[in-house]
């Protein structure tokens, strides 16, 4: 693996690989110093062209926890907002030796421009691209689902008790904008690739034209999905209020219309299985697709997700600097 | 005095044998023993189609304004070389060609430059705004003798400003031709809606945008009996509404472009902005709609759509790129490779849809400077000699257009033009571009000589 630019790219093998890896970093960081000294001396640029505090946080405890040093470039206040091109940052990082960018950009396939443009030779993460992919958000919603619902005990979170498996059987149900949503779409391939079963829960308007021939399902109707597939996760997208307005699309007449249609509440989160968990990748708008009563409610796992997030991103920059899986992936997936 | 030629040889429209002997402009004789002026000079056409010098209706030619990307004369040298020997140059130039003053000028310089004959389209609506019809009138009685209007890159969307041009331009036996592109279903578009748009998440360009504005247009063009022409068609949807329009009467012709012929939207799943595009490269089941329209007469003629860039629009994430792709010196070997060599087009159908109908939309086919004649004696020496047989690949920086934003890179593809003549004076020989000027100053130039004195005069 050269790069991680799509959850597409990754086989069955890589995509286990990479949560074992997680798993072994997670065990890594209940120790009181948690710093490993394995990429020393290497350096990770952190290359933001949109404000994202959380991801870029998150990719900079992760690399740092790997003693690797973080430079942190964003648009902002950088030569990118006075019109740089994203082909000039890239020689500009290579001349300052980068040895991974990680690239968080509005335009969808930023991060594969940057990767096969052969402007730069480091490897590249896609911290998230436009309507594109974002595919740690994918793996750290993948090793959290793994964690609680493949631990072998159920009921019982356990990343030890995981390792080696993949997802199969397990039913994720995708709830709100998937039209713009890259989370959805690095999940639907990644828990394809891992053997779950995805069911994308939109209304019409936020459900891309040309979805047929996604590996998933597609339902309009949150109440019936619930009831019908009985999922074992149900994973909340954010929805942006401004897409209601004409200016920002018309894509739904109110957020209240929403909300009584679309939105995770107490009453919904009774028609799931009493193991289902709650999952939403942040940031929440409390109200409009989550009631406060369903993102608190002990089945909750949203700030696990951050703390999962961090363990997944430092196996992903360990995979791609340190060259090899920390783990051998194994063939048995039980 | 200028030279004569005898093309020996020479497969006319890729049927009779013969050789053409072009002196004075014309050509003068066809025929097997031909009497030949001593001074003649022999081009053997052996194994060579004649085909009457391509018109391209659709042309960016980007002067003035965007001279980095190409010039009239650059333009017109990359014209020459794939056979052409008209041009219609678009209007979305800085200034806009909206006014007689542009146009003309246009078509002054692309007789200087003398490659191929420069036909300035004149923008519909003032500086391509869509608000207020341009003064047609003025640029239709112009040097220039604009007959085709378009605000092309951009759609006349305002369905009363689209008949009021409709209706506007029959005064002078003019067209409109229509870029279809709703603009609110095609806000921040980037690639065709479907599949791989879904999956990569670029931003769709739905077939409905484009047929709901042809399906307008043709109802327009029905109700206030004006002709219409559809430029760069690219969905099979579109082709279905023009066939029911012909049969239903209405005055319409339609285009497509080579790229629409050949490539689809799955070459945008790398994300290379070489194969950004507007309209957008469609499905291969729009590709198997547009060649056989094409085929069936359905659409008219094909067009380049030639657009040049400068590599630094093209050089970057997609949704900043720019749209559009070269095309005047693929275009025949592109129309080759899917149409004829499959069967679905003959040469004189090659003949027909690259240049007599075009020339005829455009009203080029009369007057001193006709294009898109017929391969008689009598008639004007516009003609192009193309290999069939040959092969060649694709290098964009060997071409003559300034811009290598070539969608065909390394592409091997069938064809290739080996001479081209405008008026018989040869612009394209052995396969290599002439400068019409390099054998003396201007003044000697009989076809410049009105040109000349202009330049001389109070101007």
């Amino acid at each position: 693996m050269k790069h991680l630019l799509s959850t597409a790219d990754l086989s069955l093998d890589e995509a286990v690989g990479l949560l074992d890896t997680a798993a072994q970093m997670a065990a890594t960081q209940d120790r009181e110093i948690k710093k490993l000294p394995t990429l020393r001396g290497r350096t990770v640029v952190n290359l933001f062209f949109e404000d994202s505090t959380r991801t870029r946080i998150s990719f900079e405890a992760a690399a740092k926890r790997l003693s690797a040093d973080v430079i942190n470039f964003s648009a902002k206040g950088s030569s990118v907002s006075k019109g740089e091109s994203l082909k000039d940052t890239a020689l500009t990082l290579k001349a300052m030796g980068a040895d991974a960018v990680v690239i968080r950009h509005q335009a969808s396939g930023a991060a594969y421009t940057l990767a096969n443009a052969d402007w730069l030779d480091a490897p590249v993460v896609n911290a998230g691209d436009g309507t594109h992919q974002h595919p740690t958000q994918a793996l750290l919603d993948a090793y959290t689902l793994r964690r609680h619902l493949r631990s072998g005990t159920p009921g019982v979170a356990d990343s030890a008790g995981a390792v080696g498996k993949d997802l199969s059987g397990v039913k994720v149900a995708i709830v709100g904008d998937v039209l713009h949503s890259r989370v959805a779409r690095a999940n639907v391939w990644l828990l394809h690739t891992l053997g779950a079963h995805v069911t994308l829960v939109a209304p019409p308007t936020l459900v891309p034209v040309g979805v047929g021939s996604w590996p998933c399902d597609v339902s309009f109707h949150l109440d019936d999905a619930l009831r019908d597939v009985q999922p074992d996760a149900v994973m909340m997208l954010r929805v942006q209020r401004e897409r209601m307005s004409s200016a920002g699309g018309g894509f739904f007449p109110s957020p209240l219309e929403y909300s009584r249609l679309y939105g995770l509440d107490a009453r919904r989160l009774a028609m799931v299985p009493d193991h289902a968990i709650v999952m939403h990748p942040g940031p929440m708008n409390r109200g409009l697709e989550i009631s406060a009563d369903a993102a608190d409610h002990p089945r909750s796992v949203i700030v696990e997700q951050v703390a999962n997030g961090v363990a997944v991103r430092m196996a992903v920059l360990y995979t791609l600097l340190a060259g090899e899986p920390a783990v051998p992936a194994t063939n048995e997936r039980s | 005095m200028t030279t004569s030629y005898l093309l020996t040889g020479a497969s006319v429209l890729g049927e009779q044998v013969t050789d053409l002997l072009l002196a004075d402009g014309v050509i003068a004789a066809i025929g097997q023993d031909l009497t030949v002026p001593a001074d003649a000079v022999v081009v053997d056409a052996r194994g060579l189609v004649a085909l009457p010098g391509l018109v391209d209706l659709h042309t960016h030619l980007r002067e003035p304004g965007r001279e980095d990307a190409e010039t009239i004369a650059t333009g017109t040298r990359a014209a020459a070389a794939g056979g052409f020997t008209a041009v219609h140059a678009m209007a979305n130039t800085s200034p806009t060609q909206d006014t007689a003053g542009v146009v003309e000028q246009v078509w002054r310089r692309g007789r200087e430059a003398g490659f191929a004959d420069v036909r300035p389209v004149g923008a519909v609506t003032v500086g391509l705004k869509g608000e207020q019809l341009a003064e047609l009138g003025a640029m239709a009685d112009s040097a220039a003798q604009v007959r085709v209007f378009s605000d092309d890159g951009l759609c006349v969307w305002d369905p009363v400003l689209m008949r009021r041009a409709l209706e506007y331009v029959k005064a002078f036996d003019g067209v409109v031709a229509q870029h279809a592109q709703e603009p609110r279903l095609t806000a921040g578009a980037q690639m065709h809606e479907g599949t791989v748009s879904s999956e990569i998440g670029l931003a769709g360009w739905p077939a409905v945008a484009e047929e709901a504005i042809i399906a307008r247009d043709v109802l327009l063009a029905e109700h206030v009996g004006s002709r219409l022409h559809v430029c760069h068609l690219s969905t099979a949807g579109s082709v279905e509404i023009i066939r029911w329009a012909k049969q239903r009467g209405i005055d319409v012709t339609a285009e497509v472009t080579p790229h629409h012929l050949l490539l689809t939207d799955e070459l945008a799943r790398g994300y290379d902005p070489i194969y950004k595009v507007n309209p957008p490269l469609r499905t291969q089941a729009d590709v198997d709609a547009v060649r056989e329209g094409l085929a069936d007469g359905t659409i008219d003629i094909v067009a380049t759509d030639h657009a040049p860039h400068p590599r630094e629009d093209k050089d970057g994430e997609w949704a900043s790129a720019a749209f559009g792709m070269t095309g005047l010196e693929t275009a025949l070997s592109v129309v080759q490779a899917t149409m004829v060599d499959t069967g679905r087009l003959t040469w004189a159908d090659v003949a027909r849809v690259l240049s007599f109908a075009p020339a005829r939309i455009g009203r080029a086919d009369s007057g001193p400077r006709a294009q898109g004649r017929p391969l008689e004696a009598g008639e004007p020496a516009n003609l192009t000699l193309v290999d069939p047989a040959a092969r060649r690949t694709v290098v964009p920086e060997q071409q003559q257009t300034a811009s290598v934003n070539s969608p065909l890179r390394g592409r091997e593809l069938p064809g290739q033009v080996r001479a081209t003549f405008l008026r018989g004076r040869a612009t394209v020989l052995d396969g290599k571009v002439v400068d019409p000027l390099a054998a003396g100053p201007v003044a000697v130039d009989p076809e410049n000589a009105d040109i000349t004195a202009r330049a001389g005069g109070a101007r």
